[in-house]
């Protein structure tokens, strides 16, 4: 069943079977699917597909959201159907760090543009490439309600605010030397680098 | 000095821990709530009040809080819309950052009110740290019998929960919030039915703002008459101010509604000015949905009254003149800002934004911003900004929700008020972006 749904993306049976969260992982899941009333534990889509992403290299590829529907006993195509609709999921394998750099107004107004062409320069990809060595992913991200501390960028659960160049070399390089994966999940938001 | 309300301990350290929180006076309202007023008594001093929804409609609370449906045996639900997505707000983030449990007492408090047993508080999935902050201070409530069962030994029993959301600014809108919170993608509903009668999985729902529920804390405690007291005929109380963009201060103010915009912009309590010593060009007043002004029509009408921040005064003129409150998102612009290339961020936002369900806004958000990237490109024709207008037009009141709206208003005003602008950029086949960040980044790098 799950074959079809994912459109033409491969689905590695073999691969779904290794798939599974750290213990951790799956308490976080079961304590939010209590969250919701008997018969509504859909409603926890959302934030297990968070987790997923996080558990499952960054991205959510067609066998991890079979996954997540098996753990809320919704259909496949339920789990693909939000996960394309959200900016947030990675449909495709994304670097260990994503940056998403703000371009709507007051991030325009300063100089967001520069920032973006900054990092593009500095790591030799474009807006929606992805490093060789699979460090990092460039990204360009609507509003994330940050217009007073302008530009910004996310990284995983952490806001970069009133970037300079300076301030992106040093966010870049700490990023690179602690080498992990960031996610929207980290709990060391406050000093991740 | 204006009097505040909200935020005006979020300079005391510690303020977003509970034991400290409580010291300033945190949780009276649920004391006095719970143990001395009838939950209809709270919602008449929300009425009394004349508080008016924060998000950005600006629809009176008691009065959406009256049509909730109670029928028996039926499970009610609060829940608070914190997906705050709306270009240039950034004001409830920072109410959630600061003091967490000024939300969770307004969740407590307005739940009491409405029958509630559980209220969700629905975070926009960027604000992931945020949720954190939030999840943190809901733990200390519970273990202090602030929430859970028999509130501070009273009957009254209730559970508060976080979900983050997945990035879509649609779910800001109340129905696609609801359809997001149910676990599906953000596409708003058709009303009616309405969340108070049909909301959440089917029951009986009101859905507020974060800066609407941290003010019924206020409201409780020191009664709605004296919060009427504050402000300027039909906005009453205080509001949160994001302000960005090209001023000396940025930031988020808690304003007395009534403050001159002159003096919001200019003054040192506020924004402080503008940067760098330019003149001002043009002001989004309420969120990037709002019609944009040009200098001489937010600072006064055009009947020559000095514009005031309050509702009626920003609407004063309709769109022809004027904008709107909106959701406090204030963004200035110096006189060296392309309305177009503003406008061009926009349009792209929405077109981004529209969740496709429509086909006016799923199809002309796109060629919008097919259209500004001409002007950008130097390709632009004349006609082409009648051909903008025309879209806008045929956009807008078609849609399910008011993305559609908040799609075109800001096309139409950018138009009504700067077309010079447009027609200068298609007849000189070039577009010249001085909007950088050499320029802008010197003073407070």
């Amino acid at each position: 069943m799950s074959s079809q749904v994912h459109g033409t993306q491969h689905f590695d049976k073999a691969k779904r079977a290794t798939l599974k969260f750290s213990d951790e992982a799956m308490q976080t899941a079961q304590t939010i699917i209590s969250h919701y009333p008997e018969g509504k534990q859909k409603s926890a889509l959302l934030p297990i597909l968070h987790i997923a992403q996080a558990e499952f290299g960054g991205w959510l590829s067609p066998e991890a959201m079979d996954y997540v529907a098996d753990i809320l006993k919704i259909k496949p195509i339920e789990v693909f159907e939000v996960a394309s609709f959200y900016t947030m999921y990675n449909l495709k394998p994304m670097g260990k760090c994503v940056l998403e750099v703000c371009q709507t107004s007051s991030c325009w107004l300063n100089g967001a543009e520069d920032i973006v062409k900054y990092i593009e320069k500095k790591l030799d990809i474009k807006v929606g490439e992805t490093t060789k060595d699979g460090m990092f992913s460039l990204k360009v991200a609507e509003c994330l309600g940050s217009c007073g501390t302008a530009p910004m960028l996310q990284c995983g659960a952490s806001y970069h605010e009133n970037l300079t160049y300076e301030k992106v070399d040093k966010i870049i390089g700490d990023y690179k030397q602690a080498g992990k994966l960031r996610s929207y999940t980290d709990l060391d938001y406050k000093n991740t680098l | 000095m204006g009097k505040k309300l909200l935020i005006h301990n979020d300079k005391v350290h510690g303020i977003e821990t509970l034991e400290i929180y409580r010291r300033h006076g945190g949780y009276a309202s649920v004391e006095k709530a719970l143990k001395t007023m009838t939950p209809d008594q709270v919602t008449d001093e929300v009425k009394k009040s004349g508080l008016r929804g924060r998000g950005g409609a600006g629809f009176p609370t008691g009065l959406k809080w009256s049509f909730l449906a109670k029928p028996e045996g039926v499970p009610r639900y609060l829940v608070c819309n914190a997906d705050e997505s709306e270009p240039g707000t950034f004001k409830d983030r920072y109410l959630m950052e600061k003091i967490p449990h000024a939300l969770i007492e307004g969740m407590i408090t307005s739940s009491y009110a409405l029958g509630a047993k559980a209220s969700y508080i629905y975070i926009r999935g960027e604000y992931f740290y945020v949720a954190r902050i939030v999840e943190k201070a809901i733990a200390e409530a519970y273990a202090a019998g602030l929430l859970g069962q028999n509130i501070l030994g009273t009957n009254f029993s209730h559970d508060c929960y976080v979900q983050v959301g997945g990035g879509a600014y649609i779910c800001g809108e109340e129905t696609a919030l609801l359809e997001s919170l149910e676990g599906k993608r953000g596409n708003p509903r058709i009303k009616p039915p309405f969340p108070a009668v049909a909301g959440l999985w089917g029951c009986p729902t009101v859905v507020n703002n974060v800066e609407t529920i941290a003010a019924v804390v206020p409201i409780v405690n020191d009664g709605g008459e004296a919060y009427a007291k504050i402000g300027i005929g039909k906005s009453t109380g205080t509001k949160l101010i994001s302000a960005s963009g090209h001023i000396n201060k940025p930031g988020v103010y808690e304003i007395e509604l009534g403050v001159p915009v002159e003096e919001f912009i200019y003054s040192e309590e506020y924004c402080g000015g503008i940067r760098n010593g330019k003149k001002m060009k043009a002001v989004v007043a309420g969120g990037s949905s709002v019609p944009i002004l040009p200098t001489e029509l937010i600072l006064k009408t055009a009947n020559g009254e000095p514009r005031l921040m309050t509702y009626e005064s920003l609407s004063d003129g309709g769109f022809a003149t004027g904008t709107m409150l909106g959701s406090g998102g204030f963004i200035v612009m110096d006189e060296d800002t392309s309305i177009v290339k503003n406008l061009f961020t926009f349009t792209r936002f929405y077109h981004h934004e529209s969740c496709g369900q429509c086909s006016p806004c799923r199809e002309g958000t796109g060629w919008m911003e097919k259209i500004l990237k001409k002007f950008l490109n130097g390709t632009a024709n004349e006609s082409d900004v009648d051909l903008l207008w025309d879209i806008q037009s045929k956009i807008e009141g078609k849609t399910i929700c008011p993305l559609g709206e908040a799609a075109a208003w800001p096309v139409a005003a950018a138009i009504r008020h700067f077309k010079q602008e447009f027609l200068d950029v298609a007849r000189s086949k070039k577009f010249v972006d001085v909007s950088h960040y050499n320029r802008l980044y010197n003073v407070n790098a």
